[in-house]
């Protein structure tokens, strides 16, 4: 069914680092934007693009696609970065990010970008979004060979909307469905569980009727298992909390929800790149690695 | 009269009446029947929103979200993401009431073609009270870039109203009034999504109506006439696009325009109508309406007579408005 053959796990981690240098690459240009929540996500992105989805960047609408919707909107540049390497457009344009005119905007427009599915940005409305097309998908197309996948943040879970989705999916034995959530335990304002505890996410979402995994949103081989399992339960969705380190990769953004809606500075950017062993700017080196 | 097929005894104790509500229920009906994309959703009112005719002809695409109307409108997005053309139903004051951030980031900016449909819209409601008279929603709806924004005057027109948005693919608001109200129209009168329609000729003045109050222009015209004021009935089902070249010819004939809402007439079509004349034909508006308040519980009946908007009131707020 696959369009794209999966890459092997080593790979999809070096991606997974990929994007990241494109995402600290991007903000800097765009001088504003969320970067601690796009760096802990790059694995889970890297994942679900190089390693488990069916979709075909040159046919963006094929019909045997799996749908991927971003909730948490913010997180756009990991997301853009993902669709750049995976060919839905050109790596180049990542610098437009948040420019006036960019197809890449502030936060995900579909009918700007190919390859986007859904418009995000305002909290919650991904899961109900996702249970929707899966729930054509289940019991009007019966079509069991699609997935719907859906990345959340933990902080949306404050919103309500969230809660009437899972209820929705539940009462519907969303099996297609796989919620993914960043559970980074940051939100703007400080920590998840001072802000507005989260508490026992597990046994929340089991109670709901979910089916719960819990993984190392770093570990690649943990993801793509994790999506495995999920794929094979039928008569429930699942969730999947996903634990990753905020600005994961960036040492002095890990841990720190300062990070949480800010971009690097340029100086930042190329101290952290040349620290990498990486060019100071630009995608310089992904254009050479193309002519390869 | 302009040619427009009116209803027999429409100025009659014989006017025939009936929820414009129930139009919808007829509608959705005709709608699922024409095109098996037509999807209903709806927030734990498939009665009193009039879809379970729908529920009953089409179990397999009828989908109860329960009370979450945030839910509701997202779900349908994502619906109509997968090909769907749903219908989403609840009492306008929750579906956009609740909801409107939804409905402008998952079905608008999605360019998706969903279709809100609020019941139980305006003082019509009657004995809930306040919380219950949605009075805002055609300003919420109208200030939607790319929104459809529908107030059918009364059950048939609402059928066709229901079939129409129905197969037009743009985002769609569709409001609905509880009780019962007078049918005015036959299912031979034109219906068509942006046009108005002339009801009643006249030189001195042009009433533009939206909704039930159309009903209650023509009463209003009646009485004027018999003291030699020949009044313009324009109703106006589509309050955007709103059909401004009917509107404007007639204001460029008049001189004189009097809007008419059950509804704020701050952003609603009143709104609307005076942002359109200062622009391109300005002429001295009246805009009757409810004027920055809430409502309050009463028989519906009760109610337009109090916010004098019954046939009778209007015409005395005209009488005024004409002789200054």
């Amino acid at each position: 069914m696959s369009r794209r053959e999966p890459l092997p796990p080593g790979e999809i981690q070096a991606m997974a680092e990929t994007l990241r240098a494109s995402v600290m690459h991007m903000l800097a240009e765009a001088r504003s934007g969320h970067s601690a929540g796009p760096l802990g996500m790059a694995e889970i992105l890297a994942s679900l693009y190089f390693g488990c989805m069916k979709h075909d960047p040159d046919d963006p609408a094929w019909e045997g696609r799996d749908v991927f919707m971003l909730s948490n909107g913010h997180t756009a540049p990991i997301l853009y970065a993902a669709l750049a390497h995976a060919g839905y457009f050109p790596v180049e344009e990542l610098t437009s990010l948040r420019q006036f005119g960019s197809r890449l905007q502030g936060h995900p427009e579909r009918v700007s970008l190919p390859g986007l599915e859904s418009t995000s940005g305002p909290l919650g409305e991904g899961l109900s979004q996702a249970a929707g097309y899966a729930y054509v998908l289940k019991k009007l197309h019966r079509n069991p060979h699609r997935f719907v996948y859906v990345v959340m943040g933990d902080g949306e879970l404050n919103e309500g909307n969230v809660w009437e989705a899972a209820m929705f999916a539940a009462k519907n034995g969303l099996g297609q469905l796989i919620g993914i959530v960043d559970r980074n335990y940051i939100q703007i304002d400080g920590a998840t569980e001072s802000v507005m505890p989260l508490g026992d996410l597990r046994a929340k979402w089991e109670a709901f009727g979910w089916h719960v995994l819990e993984v190392n949103g770093h570990s690649v081989t943990a993801l793509l298992d994790a999506v495995q399992t999920a794929q094979a339960v039928v008569d429930r969705p699942t969730m999947i909390l996903a634990h990753t380190i905020p600005g994961k990769g960036v040492d002095f953004m890990e841990y720190d929800f300062r990070w949480h809606g800010k971009p690097p500075s340029p100086a930042e950017r190329d101290a952290w790149r040349s620290a990498q062993g990486l060019e100071p700017a630009g995608f310089d080196h992904v254009a050479a690695e193309k002519e390869q | 009269m302009a040619g427009y097929p009116l209803a027999e005894g429409v100025l009659t104790d014989q006017v025939a009446a009936e929820p414009i509500r129930v139009g919808f229920g007829r509608g959705l009906l005709e709608a699922g029947r024409r095109d098996e994309r037509v999807v209903a959703l709806c927030a734990d009112l498939t009665d009193s929103t009039q879809m379970s005719r729908f529920l009953d002809a089409f179990p397999d695409r009828f989908v109860e979200v329960g009370i979450a109307e945030q839910n509701l409108v997202t779900v349908a997005a994502g619906m109509a993401r997968a090909g769907m053309i749903p219908f989403t139903s609840s009492y306008a004051a929750f579906s956009p009431g609740r909801n409107w951030e939804q409905i402008k980031t998952s079905a608008c900016l999605n360019e998706l073609p969903v279709k809100v449909v609020g019941s139980h819209a305006g003082l019509i409601t009657g004995k809930d009270g306040a919380t219950h008279q949605m009075l805002e929603d055609i300003a919420l709806m109208r200030v939607l870039p790319g929104m459809v924004v529908v107030c059918p005057g009364d059950s048939i027109e609402a059928e066709k109203a229901t079939v129409a948005i129905a197969a037009n693919d743009a985002p769609s608001y569709l409001r609905l009034a509880r009780d019962a109200t007078p049918v005015f129209t036959t299912p031979d009168s034109p219906f068509e999504l942006g046009r108005a329609y002339v009801l009643r000729e006249g030189s001195d003045v042009t009433l533009a109506g939206t909704g039930a109050l159309s009903y209650e222009l023509l009463v209003c015209a009646d009485l004027l006439a018999r003291e030699g004021i020949e009044a313009e009935v324009i109703h106006m089902p589509t309050v955007k696009p709103l059909d401004e070249e009917t509107l404007l010819a007639s204001a460029t004939r008049t001189g004189a325009v009097v809007t008419a809402e059950e509804a704020q007439v701050a952003g609603g079509f009143g709104g609307a109508v005076a942002e359109l004349l200062s622009a391109c034909q300005p002429s001295r508006l009246l805009r009757l309406g409810v004027e920055d308040r809430y409502g309050e519980s009463g028989d519906p009946r009760e109610l337009l007579e109090a916010f004098g908007l019954t046939g009778a009131g209007m015409a005395q707020r005209v009488r005024q408005f004409l002789s200054r």
